[in-house]
């Protein structure tokens, strides 16, 4: 077996693995710690796709960022003791059948169709490319997210503050 | 082994990034928990940006593929802060996150 399918699929069983755990799992904190393992393999399938960048940027982001927030989220809105059974489902049976048929349709699509492929397909380094494409092209959105992310700032803070009522009278 | 197992082309990514998708499409649509939605919400996000990775090293070869990605996980970041300030802010008005038992709206 070849270097390269073997990290793949040590790859895909470590990510489909896991999303089954985060997707399935009657337990919260199971479904919380299992996005790490998610996470680190879609990573992993980054770097396979020498998308050297957007790999580092997704352990950043992701696994320091978004999951330590998701955690946080978890420990700050579940009592211990009620944590064993907290990630309840509803409606299996038919939301089983929507995906199911959603899977089979892309699937079909997927394997039926005739992708335009390069002929050759070389890795190199991206991070000198993509910092020229964002100063470059891409100058616009660039910007813009860094509003998205000042607007996002101030409005987590101000929804989720908890208002302290002063006097009667005086404004909280 | 055969040849279509074995060598790891577009196809093959395609599809994990399918069964991520239909996975996150399937926690989205049964939780109850608005945390767990939030996770479904992060795995679909995870398969999108497979998909643009995946064509921009097989199809184009150029970066546009991966500049999306950058930003589709920017948005991630800012609407996973966003969504978790949200059920913070119902977790204190409700107490509870459980989103069929926040239905002061209903008619």
């Amino acid at each position: 077996m070849p270097i390269g399918a073997l990290i793949f699929y040590l790859l895909v069983t470590l990510t489909i693995g896991s999303a089954l755990v985060v997707a399935l799992s009657r337990n919260i904190v199971y479904s919380a710690f299992s996005l790490l393992g998610t996470f680190m393999g879609v990573a992993g399938l980054y770097a396979l796709l020498a998308a050297d960048f957007v790999a580092v940027i997704q352990i950043l982001v992701y696994v320091g960022g978004i999951l330590v927030l998701i955690v946080f989220a978890v420990m700050l809105t579940h009592r211990i003791d009620d944590v064993a059974v907290s990630n309840r489902s509803v409606g299996r049976l038919p939301a089983a059948f929507i995906v199911g048929a959603v899977g089979v349709i892309m699937g079909v699509g997927v394997v039926a169709a005739r992708w335009a492929q390069k002929a050759d397909v070389q890795a190199a380094p991206t991070t000198y490319g993509i910092g020229d494409a964002f100063l470059g092209p891409y100058i616009l959105p660039f910007e813009l997210a860094s509003v998205v992310l000042l607007v996002v700032l101030i409005g987590a803070v101000v929804v989720s503050r908890k208002e302290i009522r002063g006097e009667a009278g005086s404004e909280s | 082994m055969n040849a279509a197992v074995l060598d790891i082309g577009l196809r093959h990514f395609l599809l994990v990034s399918l069964v991520v998708f239909a996975l996150g499409l399937y926690c989205v649509l049964t939780r109850k928990n608005a945390i767990g939605i939030l996770m479904g919400v992060e795995l679909i996000l995870n398969s999108a940006n497979i998909n643009y990775i995946a064509f921009s090293h097989f199809s184009s070869g150029r970066y546009d593929g991966q500049i999306f990605a950058v930003f589709v996980i920017m948005l991630a970041a800012a609407e996973a802060v966003i969504g978790l300030a949200i059920v913070l802010g119902i977790y204190q008005n409700f107490a509870t996150i459980d989103v069929e038992a926040t239905d002061n709206l209903q008619g």
